[in-house]
């Protein structure tokens, strides 16, 4: 017998309960007030600002988007300058990347929602948390300032030298870009060492590995291939600010440099980045249609397999962003292979999808239907990909609109159509409230039509053959009524986000009031109050099936007897979550955003003098020992401590 | 398989108009994989959409989930499998294609191939006819005829940041990248101007960096190539010497070479038989006296951010200029 009690929501508070409440409501209370903001470290603090600054940043490289199809709607236009245009892309592309989709996808969604999934109080290393959410936000506002006083990157998200090397690349552009890097790098491998030992030692008694929800197992794929990817980025952009910085000669030929080792360690990390960007929106996909048809997930073996396969044949097809280079013929044989069976995972996790809407009860609200326009739009940019898969062809499509159609196909389908799902699917957990059916289906529809007018046209005029990054186009060339069409699209998908904006805004203040689990939802997140309390769970649940709230027993036990005086949390076995011992999170602080504020001192200061690391790393070695200073604990607390770590 | 003849496609920069085997043979792969995938989408997407609204659920709360179990799922392990199994059969059968193509490709011609050698300029295209005596060597710029039929190889590399040499309806793209030499074989069956352009971006005028690759009959390739090789004629009017004249008492000359006369810089386009191009400014303009004077003038309003300044020169000295130039056939 299938039974959706949630654990604690239906029950009403005993006597007993209410002062546990308040226990812990005392313990894990955030600090409040001006500097209050600054010592948070609770996971769904965090995870909200997250959000809420990526999807800032989302809005900014939309507007960007805007002024770029201004001036593509008619050749030879002047409305933006060739430098400034150059200015537009850059900053959409590096802001799209690594502003929005990385920190959006897998930082905001895993902070804020995988410790709720696998039933703890907080994420691990909560200041480390904080730390690199501050150095992700300096990142950002620095690069935007940088912008704004003309000093916008300009050399496109890549950065490929020689044009941004020394020799080619003037001023302090390429510098603010290849630090951004740095920045956001930093703060992506935080939060991936988080989301691992988050996952693998703090999950709730019961959940083996072969009962982590499936968008668990997403951020552990994607948090995994961050850590692997990432030292291929942080090398490339760190040797070429110090070709500009230092006088080093990496890449430059004249000196024996070479300009093909960049396009091999960017492409290191950027191509294993398409798919951190595209797993977790596979992951929100199982959690949506699983939730909307009404029954366990189809194959969820084969989905978990599917995502780690992914992860790992993600780095064996970089070089399919280098044919152009001309690479020998055996390479391009295995790159292309590589590539083209990369689609064999994610057809599995297609028929798995559509195998459980066909044997559910499919349930039309918002998240289904952002879920079905993925659909349309991801599985059309998985076809084109097979396009540039193809050696020969991709020489013909690289480096067009045709790419360009592609991977917005790509990451919008598998990215943004999951994302503004989850939005919808989980606002009502974040803060409480539902958002409005109605204006939810409309954003889905202005943005399906608006998406599709703006990117199908791209596949026909870089067949037509108009190359990438022209920041104009003559007249006779046989663009200008697709690129004016593109145009139009794009006021549609302004619109459409507007109406989301509008909606969240309506649903924050007067949205009906959700409940704990408004979706009859599986997984543990639901299994508290929306928006959660700031230690989570009441009691800490325990799992009984891979959905843990629709298989939970009647009697489904609680976890008991850690100590309520304490941010304590129950650490559990790998393989099969069996309690294993407990231990206690640390409290709020302002270490971590000091940190954060020197650390963004030295990188910026080594965008003008090599001897801002040098010098940079004294005041972050300072805030370091604050952070890490030992606490003093109550003698009796510091011997229980010990009692329990050394059994 | 050519199944692209479509109005729309068929440009003078388009990969699906090919006029040698070189993009014939990617068309070829480009319409196998078309009809694959199209064909698959269809499928794929009809499925989804039946059952969204066969298994739709009308009520407007959430129902309790469905029981499954291993037999209730039976049907539906059977049709995914099924599916896997199609899926990689075709993506073997694009795979297969790809290389066949590839390998066709590979195989083209090398040893009777004509060589020409283009080099990337930010944002020009410096192209030379290397000959066993070097004075007969043809210095050009942005204008690439070739013999027609004859197999060619395309050996470039840049002088400066990447650059991608394309010509879509020859073949596909190569980069051109400063420290390594590649070679890159086309053919070109069909007369004609095929037009071509940068595809890797390249900075400020990325925009503006096309070319022509100008098929035409061997002989009257022959005859193209001997006058080019020749140096520039003398002045035969006192108009254009004084424009010579300008253009060697100028910053011109700085960058500029006019083989025939002191002027021997390499910084720039070689523009000894500069008249005999139909465009200026690596296809952004029609090469009239109009236009090359409003170029020499201020080419930074035309084409902002390239590397030819400003001159400033009075309105007989640009005359004699243009009268001098317009002498260079």
């Amino acid at each position: 017998m299938i039974t959706t009690t949630a654990i604690e929501s239906t029950a009403e508070l005993t006597e007993q309960e209410r002062a546990q409440a308040a226990r812990l409501e005392a313990v894990w209370r955030e600090p409040t007030g001006f500097w209050g903001w600054f010592k948070a470290v609770h996971h769904t603090t965090i995870g909200k600002r997250y959000a809420v600054t990526a999807f800032g940043f989302f809005l900014l490289a939309g507007l960007l988007a805007g002024g770029m199809r201004l001036q593509l709607a008619f050749p030879e236009a002047h409305i933006l300058s060739n430098d400034l245009y150059n200015q537009f892309f850059t900053m959409h592309g590096s802001t799209m990347m690594f502003l929005f989709a990385v920190p959006m996808m897998f930082e905001a969604m895993s902070v804020y929602l995988v410790p709720l999934m696998v039933g703890t109080r907080n994420i691990a290393f909560p200041r480390l948390n904080a730390y690199s959410y501050y150095l992700y936000l300096f990142g950002g506002l620095m690069f935007y300032v940088a912008f704004a006083c003309n000093t916008g990157a300009d050399r496109g998200w890549f950065s490929y030298v020689p044009l941004a090397g020394p020799d080619y690349g003037p001023g302090k552009r390429p510098d603010f870009w290849a630090q951004l890097i740095t920045f956001t790098e930093v703060s992506g491998l935080a939060v991936a060492v988080e989301t691992i030992v988050t996952v693998f030692k703090l999950r709730a008694p019961g959940m083996s590995l072969n009962r982590i929800p499936i968008f668990v197992w997403g951020q552990v794929v994607v948090a995994f291939m961050v850590i692997f990817s990432l030292p291929g980025v942080v090398l490339s952009s760190t040797m070429l600010l110090m070709d500009r910085t230092c006088n080093t000669q990496f890449f430059n030929p004249a000196a024996g440099g070479d300009v093909l080792l960049y396009q091999h360690l960017f492409w290191w990390f950027g191509h294993p980045e398409v798919y951190i960007i595209f797993i977790p929106g596979a992951a929100i996909i199982s959690t949506i249609v699983t939730s909307f048809s009404r029954r366990h997930v189809f194959g969820y073996l084969v989905l978990v397999l599917s995502l780690v396969a992914t992860g790992f044949m993600a780095f064996g097809l970089w070089v399919h962003h280098m044919f152009a280079t001309g690479i020998p013929q055996i390479a391009e044989s295995y790159f292309t292979a590589a590539s083209m069976v990369i689609a064999i995972p994610t057809g599995a996790q297609v028929f798995c999808w559509i195998a459980t809407i066909a044997t559910g009860k499919v349930v039309l609200k918002t998240p289904m239907w952002w879920a079905i326009g993925f659909f349309f739009v991801f599985i059309m940019g998985g076809m084109t990909g097979m396009f540039v898969a193809s050696v020969p062809v991709d020489l013909q499509v690289h480096d067009t609109y045709f790419v360009v159609a592609h991977f917005h196909y790509v990451l919008i389908g598998g990215a943004v159509f999951p994302l503004f799902g989850a939005i919808t699917y989980w606002f009502p957990k974040v803060t409480g409230r539902m958002l409005n059916e109605t204006l939810g289906q409309l954003t889905f529809w202005l943005f399906f039509i608006g998406f599709n007018i703006t990117f199908f046209p791209m596949h026909l005029v870089g067949i037509r053959g108009m190359p990438r990054r022209v920041y104009t186009y003559q007249p006779n060339m046989g663009w200008t009524t697709l690129n004016q069409v593109e145009s139009l699209g794009y006021v549609l998908l302004f619109l459409a986000v507007c109406v989301l904006l509008v909606n969240v805004s309506r649903s924050l203040r007067s949205g009906a009031i959700a409940g704990p689990n408004p979706w009859n939802a599986g997984t543990l997140e639901w299994a508290t109050s929306s928006p959660p309390p700031q230690y989570n769970f009441l009691h800490l649940p325990t799992v009984n099936g891979r959905e843990a709230l629709w298989d939970a027993a009647p009697n489904q036990p609680i976890v008991a007897g850690l100590p309520d005086d304490a941010r304590s949390f129950l650490i559990t076995r790998t393989l099969d979550a069996e309690p294993e011992g407990r231990d206690e999170f640390p409290g709020p602080t302002i270490w971590p955003f000091l940190a954060a504020v020197a650390t963004s001192i030295a990188f910026i200061g080594s965008i003008f003098t090599p001897w801002g690391i040098t010098i940079g790393a004294i005041p972050v070695a300072i805030t370091m020992i604050g952070w890490f200073w030992p606490e003093r604990q109550p003698a009796q607390r510091r011997r229980a401590r010990e009692i329990w770590q050394s059994e | 398989m050519i199944l692209f003849h479509v109005p729309g496609f068929r440009g003078n920069q388009t990969s699906l108009n090919p006029v040698g085997p070189g993009a014939e043979h990617i068309e070829f792969e480009f319409a196998l994989i078309f009809w694959i995938t199209v064909i698959v989408y269809c499928i794929v997407l009809i499925a989804l959409v039946v059952y969204v609204v066969r298994r739709r659920h009308s009520l407007n709360i959430m129902p309790e989930p469905i029981r499954t179990t291993p037999e209730s799922d039976r049907r539906a392990r059977h049709a995914v499998g099924a599916a896997m199994v199609v899926t990689v059969l075709l993506v073997f059968t694009m795979l297969i294609g790809s290389f066949v193509s590839g390998h066709a490709l590979g195989k083209m011609n090398r040893q009777s191939a004509y060589t020409i050698d283009v080099y990337g300029h930010q944002w020009w295209w410096e192209v030379h006819y290397p000959n066993d005596e070097p004075d007969k060597t043809v210095v050009t710029a942005n204008e690439i005829h070739v013999p027609m039929g004859v197999p060619l190889r395309i050996h470039g590399t840049s002088r400066d940041v990447i650059h991608s040499f394309w010509a879509p309806n020859v073949q596909g793209k190569r980069d051109l990248m400063p420290g390594y030499d590649t070679d890159v074989m086309m053919q070109i069956d069909q007369p004609g101007r095929w037009r071509g352009q940068c595809a890797e971006y390249c900075g400020e005028q990325h925009a503006h960096m096309s070319f022509y690759m100008v098929a035409e009959p061997a002989q009257q390739f022959q005859q193209w190539l001997a006058q080019q090789a020749a140096a520039s004629v003398s002045p035969s009017s006192p108009q254009v010497t004084r424009g010579q004249q300008v253009f060697l008492s100028h910053a011109c000359v700085m960058c500029h070479t006019i083989r025939g006369t002191p002027a021997g810089s390499r910084v720039g386009p070689d523009l000894t038989h500069l008249a005999s191009r139909s465009t200026i400014a690596a296809g952004v303009l029609p090469n009239t006296i109009g236009n090359l004077g409003g170029w020499i003038l201020n080419a930074q309003s035309i084409k902002p951010g390239c590397r030819m300044p400003p001159n400033h020169m009075t309105g007989t000295e640009l005359q004699d200029l243009l009268a001098y130039l317009e002498t260079l056939k």
